[in-house]
């Protein structure tokens, strides 16, 4: 494993670091009226190039937390984190990392295609590239033909599809994604799961998955990070020993299901602490 | 169809059929002396006498003269058709006969007011958006423009308009086209620098976080989003604003010894006791503040549908 300084110090500039997520003793306090709220305590943790991590747990764990803290969209009171080796703000500045929310919050007022070019646009890219680049992905995730349609046209499983294609436009080696099929329903949710899982096979990006059902974290996943809340900490880290060829029957094999019963005593045993 | 259009003409004929019915108490004691100086015999005798007795026993008394209300001259409240014939007269039939700019048409007078009422729009509407961008970027702006805005609002128009008048001749500006815009966009400005703070304010946390994840500038976070997510406000403010600039426009016009434009026809009308030369000009100013709302509405609608709206 490489510390910060040592890929400073001796990795070449060219070569990315293997660890994408280096979080050490990383906590985060907020201050309410109720006093404080600790959403995260000692929580260390590595994710390595190309790993698809799932955060499972409870709400009031921290996992969004956590995902947000690796994005900089919210500030550690506590510990280190480095993204790509730099700081999360840096890594954000240099546009690291795709994020793609709850809800789909594509722009109203813009088209499909419009809405997936937005990051292109404010990133400054050529015009050309931008409309090679949308085609691109707008095929990845299977919305060719809807670009010229505005996002109340299309389902919640669609817009969830082309928020995506909009995380994926540029291109940020890790993508960030928080409970992004939370709202859909089961049959969709199976479909988005292969799609996402044939996508990452293709683009081979690391990426951090915010989710609350166990099957879902034990399908997609390379490693499951299982938290609690109060204090949000890491209760268990799993490696999943499953290949990475997974077709949606997998999940009735004695593997799978094995590794979603340690999930699931994970998540029991963060709940036995209050 | 006929759901849509059954109420808006059953609230319009109860207007109407209101506007009627009060005709004849407002103009009983004109028409009984209209009716007394021609050599009628009135219940009770002389003007003075009636003064003390109420509109409804004078109309009791005296039912054979209510219908003269109708048809006055100079009466207390002119019927519907009265206002509709003057309106015609003095707009419509002035421009048949070729003379649409005459200082006697309401087109001409109309025209005064519009002028005056765009400038003030445009300046107000200005005005406001730019506040609302410099309260929208920074708190300090916030805590320094808007108690200034608030009290501004709290002073009487018709205080200030003379004010307004008398200052600007006194930095030398000519005519009362510039004053009067200043007092119409003074008008204007509020509803639409609170209407644009709101609609720039109005993106989610998680829209901002979004263009935050793509390290996007301030610029391009208003061009990309507060702007775009503003526009719906921004009609409804305009619509808004429009009116308020009519409005001023018209009382910009009334204390300032104006003889053009709707408010001084207004005061006009009032000076040399013709009702029916304010009630036409009180329509005609409505007509002009509806026909504007209406373009601005079919603006709105453009826009919209540019804007992927489910027009």
């Amino acid at each position: 494993m490489l510390s910060t300084d040592e890929i400073d110090g001796f990795a070449e500039r060219e070569t990315l670091p293997d660890v994408v997520i280096d979080a050490r003793d990383l906590s985060l306090t907020f201050q309410t009226n109720d006093g404080p709220v600790h959403a995260l305590k000692d929580v260390s943790l590595t994710i390595e190039k190309g790993d698809f991590v799932s955060f499972i747990g409870p709400s009031g764990c921290g996992k969004t937390t956590f995902l947000r803290v690796m994005a900089d969209l919210e500030k550690p009171t506590g510990g280190a984190i480095t993204v790509n080796g730099v700081s999360p703000e840096e890594a954000r500045k240099a546009r690291a990392y795709g994020y793609v929310f709850q809800a789909a919050g594509l722009y109203p007022w813009r088209t499909i295609a419009g809405n997936v070019r937005l990051p292109l646009e404010i990133m400054g890219y050529a015009k050309s590239e931008m409309a090679e680049r949308v085609a691109k992905v707008l095929d990845l995730v299977e919305l060719s033909g809807f670009e010229q349609k505005f996002p109340w046209q299309l389902s919640g499983g669609m817009q969830q599809r082309a928020s995506i294609a909009r995380a994926l436009a540029f291109d940020a080696d890790i993508l960030l994604m928080d409970e992004p099929f939370g709202a859909l329903d089961e049959i969709v949710r199976d479909h988005l799961n292969e799609q996402l899982l044939a996508l990452w096979a293709r683009t081979g990006k690391t990426i951090g998955f915010v989710t609350h059902s166990i099957p879902e974290a034990v399908y997609l996943s390379t490693k499951i990070v299982v938290m609690s809340p109060r204090p949000g900490r890491i209760t268990d880290v799993i490696d999943s020993p499953l290949p990475k060829e997974r077709p949606l029957d997998i999940r009735d094999t004695p593997e799978f299901l094995e590794i979603a019963h340690r999930v699931r005593d994970g998540l029991r045993a963060g709940h036995a602490y209050d | 169809m006929m759901r849509v259009v059954f109420p808006v003409l059953a609230v319009l004929g109860a207007i109407v059929v209101l506007w009627y019915l009060a005709v004849a108490p407002m103009n009983i004691r004109v028409a009984l002396d209209t009716a007394e100086r021609a050599g009628a015999e009135i219940v009770p005798e002389g003007s003075a006498v009636r003064r003390d007795v109420s509109v409804w026993r004078l109309m009791a008394q005296n039912s054979e003269h209510v219908a003269l209300g109708y048809a006055l001259e100079r009466p207390r409240l002119p019927t519907p058709q009265q206002v509709g014939q003057e309106l015609w007269k003095t707009t419509g039939k002035m421009v048949q006969r070729g003379r649409a700019w005459s200082k006697r048409s309401l087109i001409y007078h109309g025209w005064i007011t519009l002028q005056s009422t765009f400038w003030g729009f445009l300046l107000g509407t200005s005005m406001g958006i730019l506040g609302a961008v410099l309260i929208t970027h920074s708190r300090v702006m916030e805590m320094s423009l808007m108690p200034w805005a608030i009290i501004s609002q709290t002073i009487p128009i018709v205080a200030l308009a003379p004010m307004i008048i008398v200052l600007s001749s006194q930095v030398g500006i000519e005519g009362r086209g510039v004053p009067k815009a200043i007092i119409s966009a003074y008008l204007c400005y509020f509803p639409v620098l609170v209407g644009m703070v709101k609609g720039l304010r109005s993106p989610a946390t998680a829209q901002l976080d979004l263009l935050k994840t793509y390290n996007a500038s301030g610029a391009q976070v208003f061009r990309f989003l507060r702007l775009p997510a503003s526009v719906p406000y921004l009609f409804t403010t305009l619509k808004v604003g429009i009116a308020a600039a009519l409005v001023g426009t018209i009382v910009g016009e009334l204390p300032t010894g104006a003889i053009s434009g709707l408010g001084a026809r207004i005061l006009i009308g009032d000076q040399f006791g013709t009702p029916l030369a304010i009630w036409s000009a009180l329509f005609a100013a409505a007509i002009l503040a509806g026909m504007l709302v209406t373009l601005l509405d079919v603006l709105q609608r453009l826009v919209q549908r540019r804007m992927g709206g489910r027009v």
